[in-house]
């Protein structure tokens, strides 16, 4: 058995393969604690995904990581969270900043009433790219990435709003890789797609790892075991065990993650 | 597993009477309606019929003489006017149109930055509390009666903007713009405010996720994507300006002028109606003309709601994506 799981007490701060950690990480939305001490080491350039049954703060976490649960009302955290052991709520600076290294697709597609083009182009607009040429450029380099550019190549200026669901998620893949994360976070990317959809989202995911570094929120279990090297299970707002991926899969260590990952509860 | 239970429950077949009558009903209300709006149209272009048949009527009030310069004495420059009681009548309807774009053109100059930016506010900016305050608030504005709001202009607004100023006329079309903008100013922000509160969440959170601060998402996403519902509320409060009669009436000064300027008072066309039907002889060619001003009025207004109405449904669809 290869255990490669990090001890939660110390994680590798200065390893060239971390990429996120979160630590102690507490979360409230108001009175409600939705996340309890939670330690968590996300690899570079690896796919972590991170299941656990509904509610139990998988999205929650996912937003601690760019900061995104800020924007809600009536929040609260503590703990730290580091990317690339910087600390990303105390003297990062600008939160857009953070956005444009940490980009973020979520569960149901969401792309602007704009044009497939102005849609790929928003985050390098926003954040100050006016340069045509380069814009260009890098639309096109971005739909090639997200898989999408042979289907949108000759309909650029069409709404977005034309393309089926599977379009619209890859689409707004290559909305947040159009300004070159580092760090992409995924909430439930497929859940709301059919079969062959699911299919070329998760190859996408396959193909971007090693460049990006992916956390993916996911319910399906296949999904997981086929697309992530560390899983992470969630319950009750507290991270019960991380591991590498088959570890979890073939061998957890918790009950609990037994008991969810063979479909006891959950 | 089979439920013994499957199929008992005791459904009650639908009565095709009741949706029948339902439906009917609803059909009946509908074309009542537009009978209703026909017949108004028809009542008072009715009335305006001479202008186009009689040509005792179209001596002082043919189509040509009512929008063309007429030379009324010899030697003198041609000139538009109204004066419909003097020995020689003038019936030109230019000084009327011209002020009605005059205030209509004021008020929304006034009301639209004003209704816009705090619709903006209200919608992106604002504390859901904040919000649930304002809100309201302009709303109830809608529900002033003209004629308090004509008050306010003609007692307190033509005083403090004559000081403020220096104007020569008291009364103008910039006092009556101003007064009329503060009708216009809740209707341009409901709708204005509808359309971009109807943008959903999701879409501000997509952009803040590539690093969009929060007044870029306003600017960028929201309020591009709202146009088309701002345009119509901007329609739509045009529509109002132009109809509304009771501020103008009071706050404009009433001489049917056609200067440039915006400070001169002015006479509207639907203050030009409210304040002559009533001494006008039946049947004369004055009463021919208020009705035809009337008969214009309802195709502008018509013509203008309709549009707004026609950009509404169009926003709607786009966001629901069936429009490109
Ligand atoms: N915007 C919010 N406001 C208030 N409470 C929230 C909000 N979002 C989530 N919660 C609460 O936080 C807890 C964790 O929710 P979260 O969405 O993180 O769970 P999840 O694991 O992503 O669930 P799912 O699998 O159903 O998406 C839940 O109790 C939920 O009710
Ligand atoms: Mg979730």
């Amino acid at each position: 058995m290869t255990d490669m799981t990090t001890p939660p007490s110390a994680p590798p701060r200065t390893s060239t393969h971390i990429k996120i950690t979160a630590e102690t990480v507490d979360f409230w939305y108001g009175d409600n604690h939705a996340l309890r001490d939670v330690t968590l080491s996300m690899g570079k350039g690896k796919v972590t995904a991170l299941i656990g049954p509904s509610g139990c703060g998988k999205s929650t976490f996912l937003r601690c990581l760019n900061r995104m649960n800020e924007t809600i009302p009536g929040t609260r955290m503590t703990g730290t969270v580091r990317l690339d052991d910087r600390d990303i709520y105390n003297g990062f600076g600008d939160v857009s900043q953070l956005r444009t290294r940490v980009g973020m697709v979520f569960q149901k597609s969401n792309p602007f009433p704009k044009s497939i083009f102005d849609n790929v182009a928003y985050g390098l607009r926003v954040n100050g790219i006016k340069d045509r040429q380069i814009i260009t450029h890098a639309v096109e380099d971005t739909l090639k990435k997200a898989f999408l550019w042979d289907e949108v190549k000759d309909k650029l200026s069409h709404s977005a709003y034309m393309l089926s669901g599977g379009q619209q998620q890859r689409l707004c893949i290559a909305r947040a890789l159009a300004v070159r994360p580092e760090v992409l976070l995924m909430d439930e990317p497929a859940s709301a797609l059919d079969p062959i959809s699911t299919t070329k989202i998760e190859d996408l995911i396959a193909e971007l790892k090693g460049s990006y570094t992916i956390i993916i929120v996911t319910h399906n279990m296949q999904q997981a075991g086929r697309v992530s090297d560390k899983t992470a299970f969630f319950y009750e707002g507290k991270m019960v065990e991380a591991g590498e991926t088959t570890q979890i899969f073939t061998n957890p260590q918790e009950k609990r993650t037994e008991d969810y990952i063979t479909g006891r509860f959950g | 597993m089979t439920d013994s239970n499957q199929g008992t429950l005791p459904f009650k077949p639908k009565s095709k009477l009741f949706e029948g009558i339902g439906s009917g009903i609803i059909r009946v209300s509908a074309f009542t309606a537009l009978i209703g709006i026909f017949l108004i149209f028809v009542f008072i272009f009715k009335e305006a019929i001479p202008i186009f048949t009689s040509e005792a009527v179209q001596e002082t009030a043919s189509l040509d003489k009512m929008v063309f310069k007429q030379e009324f004495r010899e030697g003198r420059d041609p000139l538009w006017s109204w004066a419909p009681n003097s020995r020689q009548p003038k019936f030109s309807l230019m000084p009327l149109v011209l002020g009605s774009i005059k205030a209509a053109v004021i008020a929304m100059l006034f009301a639209v930055p004003l209704a816009v930016g705090a619709a903006i506010y209200s919608s992106e900016f604002a504390s859901k509390r904040w919000r649930e305050f304002i809100k309201p608030i302009i709303e109830i504005l809608a529900g002033i009666p003209s004629v308090v709001l004509g008050f306010f202009a003609l007692i307190v607004m033509a005083t403090v903007f004559r000081e403020v100023f220096g104007f020569t006329y008291r009364l103008n079309a910039f006092v009556a713009g101003v007064a009329l903008g503060l009708a216009v100013i809740p209707i341009v922000f409901t709708v204005a405010e509808d359309a971009m509160t109807s943008i959903p969440q999701s879409l501000r959170q997509a952009a803040l996720a590539v690093g969009a601060n929060k007044w870029q998402v306003s600017m960028t996403m929201v309020l591009p994507a709202a146009l088309p519902g701002i345009a119509a509320g901007v329609v739509l409060g045009f529509g109002r300006a132009i109809g509304e009669t009771m501020i103008v009436l009071m706050a404009s000064g009433n001489a049917p002028l056609t200067t440039a300027s915006l400070f001169d008072s002015i006479r509207t066309m639907s203050a030009t109606i409210a304040s002559e039907m009533g001494e006008v002889v039946v049947g004369s060619t004055h009463y021919n003309v208020l009705f035809f001003i009337g008969t214009l009025l309802f195709i502008f207004t018509f013509i203008i709601n309709l549009g707004g109405d026609l950009i509404l449904r169009r926003i709607k669809e786009r966001i629901q994506g069936k429009v490109t």
